[in-house]
């Protein structure tokens, strides 16, 4: 990532929000939002004084999933690029009360800006690619695992924070009162595989979880339970792992988590989590006490998918992630022409296969620019003349308006001209022919078709 | 007395026969009663077009388009339902039941919509005459 802010050609917009996408492939125009983080970015060295000094306390922190705290002027992660804070306006003294200011007064380049108002920018582009990842399923959509409800049940993420050895809590994990825990359940498929929610397999989440089992056993010494329907370790190297894993004693359990409980049943389960569960391998149901859970939330489309989809002009699939133009021939290809997209956007995917499809998705997209020029469709909707009685029915029913009258009769613009033909569908006068698309044609394709069928 | 009817569908570029397209490699069955003839848009689809496909013997007919909104040429599909919804009624006029022409949307995901629709229309025409009974009159 440093490498790429450092690139003399990329030029990075963080904190920044496309509005409207115009034009066509080659030549599109992008309007883009550039917020205000009221800090100078020309004049701002990163060097995280501000942050240092800033009195607000206790705000959670978004990149540690809620454990951690940062202050109201922050960098939102270590490794961020670029390495430039923002004002959290909703919890800045100085823009809540009017006081304060001290990050104004401590920068030792004055970068600090209140004034600081949104800019429009304008881009002229020749191709897009949309790389606008995923969102995490929210587990207190499926209530049966307690989440918020029970101390010690804690998403995916926030298990990846606590453990981090550069985290919040350095890589402690403490149950809430303080004590290690001494087993944990990782329970798979949280609104993955689930008619109810998303009934498709999020992909990352096995190997999370058995990271998880690995780095548990490694650092507590806990013993580990895995609540999986299958294992999906599909990836290079993946499967050695999970060998890794089921050696280190993680105890595997077939059968999909059902409900996590405090209400103990006998003096083992006194002050611990129950897990129900199906155990399909051994065909009864269990109660597993356990110290701690960990959901392992499955992956969805960003909940703004639906605005970025119409803004880029793209479609969804039935899951809601960005539709490629084809399954297996134009895997980062969508149907608008300069349109790409990559990574978790198009579906959920690891990383591995996220940096493959990322570069796929560059190259495609530059080998459109590299070429100068872009090959189109031969489809071009053409008017007879003699037959065109200048009635402008075709004029209205243009969705480019591609077409003018002219000394009484149709005349299209062939630049503008997509081809959809709705045109000649409207045309009472057969004045208009769609090339390759001509009524002699699709009637002879229709003829074929009716033949094909007799005969069958 | 069933038979076989044989039915075109009239599918759209960019979200129908793609729709059909996944049906396929889903693997999906449906009836084999439909041949489908891909046209850019249902916008392109002509009243004369459709007329002339019952003409040549088709028992029913499928107008496949994008869903409102998420049409690739903006408008086209709702030139085709206004389009669709008068031959209709013209249908009707000259003797021919309306209900062998259906217009429907089937975006690119919806492989099994597509069969579902594919074959519902199907069993609906099943249930008239032949349409060569009724052009002969």
């Amino acid at each position: 990532m440093v490498s790429v802010g450092q690139h003399e050609n990329i030029e990075i917009l963080s904190y920044s929000e496309v509005e409207e996408v115009s034009g066509y492939v080659g030549s599109f125009k992008v309007k883009i939002r550039k917020k205000a983080r009221y800090v100078n970015e020309d004049l701002c060295t990163g060097c995280g004084l501000c942050q240092e000094k800033c009195p607000t306390k206790n705000i959670l922190s978004e990149f540690d999933a809620g454990i951690g705290t940062r202050k109201a002027i922050y960098i939102p992660f270590a490794q961020a690029v670029p390495r430039i804070p923002v004002i959290d306006t909703e919890h800045c003294l100085h823009f809540q009360k009017g006081k304060c200011g001290v990050c104004q007064k401590l920068c030792p380049t004055g970068a600090i800006d209140y004034e600081q108002e949104d800019q429009i920018v304008e881009l002229d582009v020749g191709t897009v690619i949309v790389t606008t990842g995923f969102d995490l399923f929210d587990p207190t959509r499926a209530p049966e695992y307690g989440y918020e409800r029970l101390d010690n049940v804690v998403t995916s993420l926030e298990f990846e924070r606590t453990i981090c050895s550069s985290g919040p809590t350095g890589g402690k994990v403490l149950l809430k009162d303080g004590r290690k825990p001494e087993s944990v359940a990782i329970l798979h498929c949280v609104g993955s595989r689930d008619k109810r929610y998303n009934v498709y397999c999020s992909r990352v989440c096995c190997m999370w979880s058995l990271k998880f089992a690995h780095l548990v056993k490694d650092s507590l010494n806990a013993e580990v339970y895995e609540l999986y329907i299958d294992m999906r370790t599909f990836g290079k190297g993946y499967e050695e792992f999970y060998n890794r894993v089921l050696k280190e004693g993680v105890i595997f359990i077939r059968g999909k988590g059902a409900e996590v409980t405090d209400v103990a049943e006998n003096p083992r389960e006194e002050g611990k989590l129950i897990v129900k569960c199906e155990d399909t391998l051994l065909g009864e149901l269990r109660r597993i006490p356990v110290d701690m859970v960990i959901l392992s939330t499955g992956l969805e489309p960003r909940r703004d998918a639906v605005e970025v989809a119409r803004t880029f002009g793209l479609s969804r699939s039935a899951d809601g992630f960005f539709l490629e133009k084809h399954l297996k021939l134009a895997p980062v290809e969508t149907a608008s022409d300069g349109i790409f997209i990559a990574g978790a956007c198009q579906g959920p995917k690891d990383i591995p296969d996220t940096v493959a499809q990322a570069g796929a998705a560059a190259v495609a997209a530059l080998a459109m620019l590299d070429r100068g020029k872009v090959t189109l469709q031969p489809y071009v909707a053409i008017v007879d003349v003699d037959r065109c009685s200048g009635c402008g029915e075709c004029v209205l029913a243009c969705p480019y308006n591609a077409i003018e009258l002219v000394d009484g009769h149709a005349q299209i613009e062939e630049t503008a001209c997509k081809g959809c033909g709705t045109c000649v569908g409207h045309c009472l006068s057969k004045a208009i022919t769609l090339s390759h698309f001509t009524d002699d044609e699709l009637v002879a394709e229709m003829r074929g078709a009716l033949r094909v069928l007799e005969v069958a | 007395m069933t038979y076989e009817p044989k039915i075109v569908a009239y599918a759209c570029t960019y979200c129908s026969y793609p729709g059909a397209d996944l049906a396929g490699i889903s693997r999906i069955k449906y009836s084999p009663n439909v041949n489908i003839i891909r046209v850019l848009c249902s916008g392109r689809v002509s009243a004369e077009l459709i007329l002339r496909t019952f003409r040549e013997g088709a028992d029913g007919v499928l107008v496949l388009g994008c869903h409102y909104g998420d049409c690739h040429f903006i408008s086209g599909n709702h030139r085709a339902a206004k389009r669709v919804a008068v031959l209709k009624r013209i249908l009707e006029y000259t003797g021919i039941e309306p209900e062998r022409l259906r217009l429907e949307w089937v975006s690119a995901s919806e492989g099994e919509r597509f069969a579902q629709v594919v074959d519902e229309f199907t069993e609906t025409v099943r249930q008239l005459p032949p349409i060569r009974e009724i052009l002969r009159g």
